[in-house]
């Protein structure tokens, strides 16, 4: 792609590939490029190889545990009936993926407009993050074409796993409107748009409400198994807020690590506004990130003086536990201190990826390596559930990667307006483009015709 | 207006969230005693002999698969087995300071069962009989229920790519129980080891024989209490941990620990709307909402 920019090829950012001609849908799909141009930039990706060899091999596995049954592909056993499709691609992706509803929170309901550009990341990192935790579901599930069952077949509505149903389902709704912004934006659909507009707040506050829930939920799980979860992951009283705040850490750790990722490897994607913030931006969210991380520590401390289990501590788990909570929280902590005081974004990084393999070690922890602490036999993941894994996570990225080449995530849509005061042979080469103040002022008047100046006039009237 | 509209919207959504998750919940009532008409069955461990007739008529009773070694095999004795979906009762065998003691496994049929109460689809049922029945039309497969029992019963029936289900003692409940009859296994004792009753008769029945034998029992009926009391009770010589019984489970049901976070539901649902909305108030007072949108180079980015 790299190449096909410093060749002169545009890239699609606005409705209009020039004055009065718009893009078509398929121009849109190859990304502005002719066919040709699109299937060889897609073979010249090292990274497309690499996709195409996990999908050769895993995706006849996924076949073929519906084929077989789950016995093929997992070690899920009596004693251990939730592996790693589970602990890992549940209970690991759903807290990762709170930073849609974190970041709706800090934009719309706290007004911090100054997180908008690295907002819509945070809303498709929730919404792809939940929809991948439902396929990995799917794959472990027993009867997958049951999950509707909860919603219309039969309740057990005193079940945990009830509320998770409804509310990820909910909530899987709710960010689907809430990344259809984008979406409508892309596909030239204003009125869609306008429509969300005037429902976000309404979304976000749902939003935050069913991820305190849901998240706590996933936790509140574990709490039908106290004599089965080791007791330095378990506690009945603090289970599900263990399971929200560190969530929330993971969340804006995640954003950070993807962030990361789209800025190297897609950068003919971001704009000058998400360039010019995004240093900023993630040093604002390792912040979030320090509070949520300390919060997280306390009530860590506050569960284990609670039940009085520090005798644990001089156990083998409880080396394992120390290990968990340093590399996971401990060190990411100081990190970013150290980093937000001297502004070392680099370092702010690496705490980040630190903090999500912490999140992700503790869910894993939590539901397979000290599962059963009492049991002799520990359950060793099947190998064919290992490539399962990878290669619906291979899916994951590529939907992610298809998504942000698209739709203005890392970029913001031009309208009409505002092309209509940009030259056309500056608009070929948009990192030049965007003069901050003019498409400052352009965005302005355009975000108030889209919302009809409700904010405004509500203001007005308080 | 457009005010109205905003509030609209978020009444809209925190209603739709609360009709979610309202019925759930509020589950705190007191515990339940089970069924007073409930039948049980009182295992004396003492009295067993490891012939495993037991698990030979609850093979032949539910139509389970031929196992791959005869019933008359002692040398299964040398592991710890569990039920499967293959065999839903196992007898295991304990080398303690009495001599060998067998024990019989299989579903306890608990007063407030936690695969019931974790199961989200309800497939789970506590008959008036006091079985612990089972739906497979309805059960999606999370095997949440596995996860759930304190005693390790349910099996499942991984194999199987499209009738995947949990497997386990119903209490012979369709063939026997609901007319009344003990269940297979119970009938073909040779040594009265297990004894079919009213539950609350057997309790009696349990205390009685440690009244009159103390030497011979440990002072403890195993399910009495045990997560909120189970309809299959125990008597041992032993004391209960050198055969196998898990004796940390704590006499609360095992939803007892998942109240504490069904409370913050309702909390949550109903404080959150109002709070987050009067937080946006506050936030985006005498502040034009969106007039510094994508002004996104001001100074303070605290969090």
């Amino acid at each position: 792609m790299k190449t096909f920019r410093a060749q002169g090829v545009g890239v699609v950012d606005s409705l209009y590939k020039a004055p009065n001609q718009k893009w078509s849908l398929m121009e849109k799909l190859f990304l502005g490029l002719t066919p040709g141009q699109y299937l060889t930039q897609l073979f010249r990706n090292p990274f497309n190889w690499i996709l195409a060899v996990i999908f050769a091999v895993g995706i006849p596995m996924i076949i073929g545990r519906f084929i077989f049954g789950l016995s093929w592909v997992t070690h899920s056993s009596n004693d251990y009936p939730w592996g790693l499709f589970l602990g890992f691609g549940l209970f690991g992706m759903v807290p990762l993926s709170s930073s849609g509803f974190q970041l709706g929170t800090t934009c719309e309901l706290f007004g911090r407009h100054d997180f908008e550009p690295i907002e819509r990341l945070g809303l498709l990192n929730g919404l792809l993050g939940y929809f991948f935790a439902v396929c990995f579901l799917m794959v472990d599930l027993g009867q997958p074409w049951r999950l509707p069952y909860p919603m219309v077949v039969s309740f057990g509505p005193a079940a945990v796993l009830f509320l998770v149903a409804w509310h990820v389902a909910t909530y899987l709704s709710v960010q689907i409107a809430e990344v259809s912004v984008a979406f409508f934006e892309w596909i030239g659909f204003p009125a869609g748009k306008r429509g969300i507009k005037k429902i976000t707040l309404g979304l976000t506050v749902a939003g935050i409400i069913l991820s305190t829930l849901h998240q706590g939920a996933l936790g509140a799980l574990f709490t039908y198994a106290p004599g089965k979860v080791h007791p330095l992951w378990y506690s009945a009283s603090f289970q599900w807020l263990h399971f929200f705040v560190s969530s929330l850490p993971g969340g804006l750790c995640m954003v950070i690590v993807v962030s990361t990722i789209a800025t190297k490897t897609m950068g003919w994607r971001c704009d000058e506004r998400w360039n010019k913030t995004l240093d900023k931006l993630t040093v604002a969210l390792a912040k979030g990130a320090s509070m949520g991380l300390a919060t997280y520590l306390t009530i860590k401390l506050i569960g284990i003086a609670h039940d009085n289990k520090w005798e644990h501590l001089a156990t083998g788990w409880g080396q394992w536990f120390m290990v968990e909570m340093f590399f996971g929280v401990v060190l990411p902590l100081f990190l970013f201190a150290y980093a937000i005081r001297n502004n070392l974004v680099g370092l702010v990084r690496f705490g980040a990826l630190l903090t999500v393999l912490g999140v992700v070690l503790n869910r894993l922890n939590t539901s397979m390596i000290t599962f059963n602490w009492k049991l002799a036999e520990r359950e060793i993941p099947h190998w064919r559930e290992v490539i399962i894994c990878i290669t619906i996570y291979a899916i994951y990225i590529t939907v992610y990667r298809f998504i942000l080449y698209r739709l203005p995530i890392l970029y913001e849509w031009k309208t009409a307006d505002e092309l209509a005061t940009v030259p056309v042979n500056e608009k070929e080469t948009p990192y030049q483009v965007a003069g901050r103040t003019a498409s400052a002022g352009t965005y302005r008047s355009m975000t108030d015709n889209l919302s009809s100046n409700s904010y405004k006039s509500m203001d007005d009237v308080t | 207006m457009k005010r109205r509209d905003f509030l609209k919207g978020c009444l809209a959504c925190g209603a739709t969230a609360s009709v979610c998750g309202m019925s759930k919940k509020a589950w705190s009532a007191g515990s339940f005693e089970g069924y007073p008409e409930a039948m049980g069955v009182l295992v004396d461990l003492t009295r067993c002999i490891g012939c495993r007739s037991c698990e030979a008529a609850c093979n032949k009773e539910q139509k389970l698969p031929e196992p791959t070694t005869s019933f008359a095999d002692q040398s299964v004795f040398s592991e710890k087995r569990r039920p499967t979906e293959y065999a839903y009762t196992v007898v295991n065998k304990y080398d303690t300071q009495k001599g060998p003691v067998f024990r019989k496994i299989q579903c306890n049929h608990c007063n407030e069962p936690a695969c019931l109460t974790s199961c989200f689809v309800n497939a789970y049922t506590k008959t008036k009989e006091g079985a612990v029945t089972y739906n497979g039309k309805i059960c999606v497969g999370c095997r949440n229920c596995m996860i759930a029992c304190p005693f390790n019963v349910p099996g499942y029936s991984y194999s199987s790519a499209f009738n995947a289900l949990v497997k386990k003692c119903i209490f012979c409940h369709e063939t026997r129980l609901k007319e009344g009859n003990p269940p297979a296994c119970v009938e073909v004792c040779p040594q009265e080891v297990l004894t079919f009753g009213y539950r609350k008769d057997l309790i009696k029945m349990a205390h009685e024989r440690i009244r009159e034998m103390p030497d011979k029992y440990v002072d403890h009926v195993y399910g009495e209490k045990e997560v909120g009391g189970t309809g299959w009770i125990y008597l041992s010589g032993v004391t209960f941990d050198q055969v196998g019984f898990d004796t940390t489970l704590g006499n609360e049901p095992i939803i007892s620990n998942v109240k504490e976070f069904l409370g913050t539901v309702p909390m949550v649902l109903s404080i959150w709307p109002a709070l987050f909305t009067g937080f946006h108030l506050l936030a985006t007072k005498n502040k034009g909402h969106h007039d510094d949108h994508s002004n996104s180079h001001q100074e303070d980015s605290h969090k």
